[in-house]
């Protein structure tokens, strides 16, 4: 690995022209005692981390996080809920925990940013200033994509369950209501969505409780991409060793529309009757970035942003982690939080008027189950460079099967990141 | 690898623009924390993961270098091991060992 000093500059050019200005307008943290305040916009695993981790390396900035849930529900782990294996309430967290860094917690929703002005303002009316935002909303789910989703969603006849929560209980009741020899019929948006394999273990979880409830039932997967999209060598082990025949997999099947009333799934190819619909429909960057002009991908759909510092490429003193960026690194959970380790090491370095570091590391850990007893995983390590972004490291990849190791440790894993996101 | 490294990371705490804290030392404890996701907030594990922190720092640069080598087999560490380099091991070791 070798960074020349043009790369260098390449690399800090705009941190370093944004620290410059920074010191200008504000007098500079050593000659003024005005503290520096950072405002996190959403409290999932990234921003609820980027808070932790700015209060913990940046004791000198105020942090305030925004966020209008009482409590933070976990995608990852949800799918086990569908499965019976897990409660809503196991993954259910408070915030509580947070107050002690001294992050000012603030519940509520975003309904403009004035990025000229450096402001927030909240749907209770409030309007927060900053010298640095954090936006971390995850995706927003596109739901007018797909005809008549919203009128079957709003009849409580279909849900996408992409978000943990009431839509998380609400399909496992249905689930569980479903009589033996139902059908399940499940979709997967086309890449680039939230959580590349959790289509693919959402069926297993689904295939593992029909297996022991009701296992004359069946499962069609609808796949937008052309293929499984993530870990297949381990999900077409689990589909052919604990669920053989169980599982229909339809490739380039896209559905255009849903009919809540006829229970219809409407592909380009034919209409596919069920008696559960769960239906994923495609997603951009949260709607906060959309309130910050921050959807600047060719497609105004993702954020495009500095990789070293996750700072917007056209939006100054905006950063976005998480599910909304556009880059090569997996939207998940665990992805997110690195992305909010480096963010916030980068803006404790801003803030006080030094280079952020130029070589930051990112690493994705994401296992899956594949039964109640077996999982399998994907990891990877990524390496910034100059010029090229985060450069995937050799030896990294999914395993091909799952086993009862990699369960205990997916377990110990989501105990882990939720203390260290939340406590 | 080790030289390298170090070289880029002098280079750059001389760019900066005040030098109150060491660009070794953010690199160090940014990359720490990507191994806390897993293993636990200050790398105390809650379950079955192995904590990892407190351990001797030559333990633990032995034990990356032998999962990156593949000289000890684990379930994912080749996979995290493959991705640092040896100034980076020793880095993390000497972070971890005074975690306790």
């Amino acid at each position: 690995m070798t960074l020349n000093r043009r790369d260098f500059l390449k690399v800090s050019g705009a941190g370093a022209a944004v620290a410059l200005t920074g010191c200008a307008t504000q007098g500079g943290s050593a000659a003024s005692p005005a503290k520096a305040h950072v405002v996190v916009v959403g409290a999932g695993f990234g921003g609820a981390t980027c808070a932790k981790y700015l209060r913990t390396w940046g004791p000198n900035i105020d942090v305030t996080l925004i966020e209008p849930n009482d409590k933070f529900v976990s995608c990852p782990i949800s799918n086990w809920v569908l499965a019976g294996m897990k409660s809503m309430d196991d993954i259910t967290h408070g915030y509580d925990k947070l107050s002690k860094y001294g992050i000012k917690m603030v519940k509520d929703y975003v309904t403009a940013i004035d990025t000229a002005k450096k402001v927030v303002t909240t749907k209770g009316g409030a309007s927060i200033g900053y010298d640095r935002l954090v936006l971390a909303p995850g995706v927003e789910v596109l739901t007018d994509s797909v005809k008549g989703y919203n009128e079957a969603s709003a009849a409580g006849k279909v849900v996408h369950a992409w978000k943990a929560g009431p839509e998380t209980a609400l399909l496992r009741k249905q689930l569980e209501d479903m009589p033996d020899g139902g059908v399940f019929v499940m979709s997967v948006p086309t890449a680039p969505y939230r959580c590349p394999p959790g289509p693919y273990e959402r069926a297993c979880m689904v295939a593992s409780y029909f297996k022991k409830a009701k296992p004359k039932s069946k499962i069609i997967l609808l796949d937008g991409n052309p293929d499984i999209a993530s870990k297949k060598g381990l999900f077409m082990w689990a589909w052919n060793t604990f669920y053989p025949g169980m599982i229909e997999y339809r490739p380039n099947n896209a559905p255009a529309a849903v009919d809540g009333s006829r229970m219809v799934v409407t592909t380009e190819f034919d209409d596919v009757k069920a008696d559960v619909m769960n239906v994923v429909p495609k997603q951009r960057a949260g709607e906060v970035c959309g309130l910050a002009g921050a959807r600047n991908d060719s497609g105004g759909v993702w954020c495009t942003v500095n990789l070293a510092t996750f700072e917007s490429t056209t939006v100054p003193n905006v950063h976005i982690i998480g599910d909304s960026v556009l880059s090569n690194l997996p939207k998940s959970g665990h992805m997110a939080t690195n992305h909010a380790k480096v963010c916030a090491a980068a803006i404790v370095e801003l803030v006080a008027g030094r280079q952020p570091n130029p070589i930051p590391v990112v690493a994705n850990t994401c296992y899956s189950a594949t039964s109640e007893t077996t999982a399998g995983h994907v990891a990877n390590v990524f390496r910034f460079e100059a010029g090229k972004g985060y450069v995937t490291q050799p030896d990294g990849g999914a395993t091909a099967t799952g086993d009862e190791l990699n369960f205990t440790y997916a377990e110990s894993w989501a105990q882990n990141i939720w203390t260290d996101i939340l406590s | 690898m080790y030289k390298k490294t170090t070289l880029i990371l002098a280079g750059f705490a001389g760019l900066a623009l005040s030098g109150l804290s060491s660009a070794a030392d953010v690199h160090t404890k940014t990359i720490a924390a990507t191994c806390m996701s897993c293993h636990g907030p200050d790398g105390k594990s809650l379950g079955a993961i192995p904590s990892i922190a407190g351990l001797p720092k030559d333990y633990f640069v032995k034990a990356m270098q032998d999962y990156k080598s593949g000289k000890r087999v684990g379930t994912i560490m080749k996979k995290h091991a493959a991705g640092y380099n040896d100034a980076e091991f020793e880095a993390m070791g000497a972070y971890f060992a005074t975690l306790k």
